[in-house]
């Protein structure tokens, strides 16, 4: 075995038991930390796949940015324990549903990739992961979609601040 | 795996952890002496001589105290909580360059440990961004309320404020035409940063300043309303680790604004004698710590809603200004490389 593949094996393990842990911890707290942990693993494994702009991304954004907010609103609104209510009636079902079509994908993708279907693993572009490149192609090639989901997000948020404004303060 | 690269790679850790926890040492002395200076009084001056040995004996103190956890805190978070907060104030230095290539015994060194990687600036902003964690969770564990009105503070007060910072960096980052901090710096060879990027440079400074929860921003541990803030149930070696990693960032902040803006290691005759530039990097750095400690004993705390304000009205759009500015300077007037 290769260094390469036994660091990818603990990672892949870690990321694994974690995302585990989040969804089997009763604490938001413990939930959320989890939850950061996972995201922090899997951008250790996109550090070892050569991205490095992306796993900095990741680092960044979701495990930084996003996850403070989310502790932040679990400790103001102290909500720290889940409630041990009943399931929603649907939720068993749709969640079935769900995860048997993601495995399903999983099967399809892993059986074309052996069989050479789908696209093949190339070689590695010059400046492969690095800024540069994922700034060029980001505003060159993929700049519609790229424009289309920053106007979706900054429509987001323009209505999570519409929605909640108080109405009372409207008058001042 | 070449093993002398790796240990060249562990002893550049070690000189960087060490530097740090030197440095945190003396740093609260250095404080201490200049606060004192500035409010007519002595300061320590008892152990040893000018009181050099006043940290070795608040560390001796500090580690004989009782340990106290208290009763309803959250024990594995609450121990958890301090190692969260150092280990981000010590890995932050492993992307900045200290010195132009030496030779030691025939072989080439950079003195810097990750300063070539192309991410980075991007990599100091993650660990800004994961700094946050430490005292947030610190005030939360602690199950008292001063100590989580403190840890929700502060998070919301890094968050606000690392987005004026994260865009403070797009200047140099232009102007050098690079993400890898060794490329920023040795683009200032000729010319510092700062010349063509005062507001850059400014809004750095207080971004920082708050990032590190410092005066005129250190409502987190507002003595007078909050106690002592995320800290206020932590005693012993748990509270030594909380001081040491606020010391550190500061350090660390103060070496990133030298490498971004003064020009890093670069001073006259670098060229010639290469072990020049780790020296003219401390003295950028002490001029910036300063300059922290110089508005600590100046500036009163603001309040918090001013705070908030100032950072999404003032800083921010001061900081998107600043960007566009730099753009258009770089595409127009060939500013930069």
């Amino acid at each position: 075995m290769t260094p390469d593949l036994i660091l990818f094996l603990a990672l892949a393990l870690l990321a694994v038991a974690t995302a585990v842990a989040m969804l089997a911890s009763r604490s938001a707290v413990y939930s959320a930390l989890f939850l950061v942990l996972n995201l922090v693993t899997v951008a250790i494994l996109y550090l070892l796949l050569n991205a490095a702009f992306i796993a900095m991304v990741q680092v960044t954004v979701y495990a930084g940015a996003i996850m403070v907010l989310f502790l932040f609103v679990i400790m103001l609104l102290g909500s720290q324990q889940a409630a041990v209510g009943p399931d929603l009636p649907w939720q068993r079902t749709v969640s079935l549903v769900l995860g048997a079509a993601l495995v399903a994908l999983m099967g399809y993708v892993l059986l074309a990739g052996s069989r050479g279907t789908l696209l093949t693993a190339t070689a590695l572009l010059e400046g492969f992961g690095s800024p540069q490149s994922v700034g060029r192609v980001l505003f060159s090639e993929y700049m519609v979609p790229f424009e289309a989901v920053s106007t979706l997000l900054l429509a987001a948020m323009v209505g999570a601040i519409v929605l909640t404004r108080d109405e009372r303060t409207e008058g001042r | 795996m070449n093993t002398t690269l790796l240990l060249e790679w562990l002893i550049k850790s070690v000189i960087i952890v060490f530097f740090l926890l030197g440095g945190f040492a003396y740093l609260t002395l250095f404080e201490r002496r200049v606060l004192a200076k500035m409010q007519v009084r002595i300061g320590p001056n008892r152990a040893g001589p000018w009181g050099l040995l006043q940290p070795v004996a608040d560390g001796v103190k500090l580690i004989f105290k009782e340990e106290l956890i208290p009763d309803k805190a959250d024990r594995l978070v609450f121990i958890l909580a301090p190692i969260i907060t150092v280990v981000p104030a010590l890995i932050v230095l492993a992307v900045l360059p200290f010195g132009p290539e030496v030779t030691i015994g025939g072989r080439t060194i950079h003195l810097g440990l990750a300063d070539d990687i192309n991410v980075g600036v991007l990599y100091i902003l993650a660990i800004a961004s994961i700094a946050v964690y430490g005292i947030t969770l610190a005030g939360w564990s602690s199950n008292n309320k001063y100590a989580l009105m403190g840890g929700l503070r502060s998070s919301a007060q890094m968050v606000s404020y690392e987005l004026a910072l994260g865009l403070s960096f797009v200047g140099p980052i232009l102007l050098a035409n690079s993400m890898s901090m060794r490329d920023i710096v040795e683009a200032q060879a000729d010319w510092w940063f700062v010349l063509v990027q005062p507001i850059g440079f400014v809004i750095f400074l207080i971004a920082t300043l708050a990032e590190v929860n410092r005066a005129p921003f250190d409502m987190p541990e507002a003595e007078q309303e909050l106690t002592a803030g995320y800290h206020v149930e932590y005693s012993g070696m748990k509270f030594a680790l909380l001081f040491m990693a606020e010391y550190d960032k500061m350090i660390a902040v103060s070496a990133i604004g030298a490498a971004l803006f003064l020009g890093g290691y670069w001073g006259p005759f670098v060229d010639q004698v290469p072990w020049l530039g780790p020296i003219y990097l401390l003295a950028k750095v002490l001029a910036i710590l300063f300059l922290m400690i110089w508005m600590r004993a100046t500036l009163p705390r603001f309040r918090y809603d001013r705070l908030m304000a100032f950072g999404w009205k003032i800083m921010l759009p001061a900081a998107l200004f600043n960007v566009a500015a730099t753009a258009v300077g770089v595409v127009l007037l060939g500013l930069g490389g």
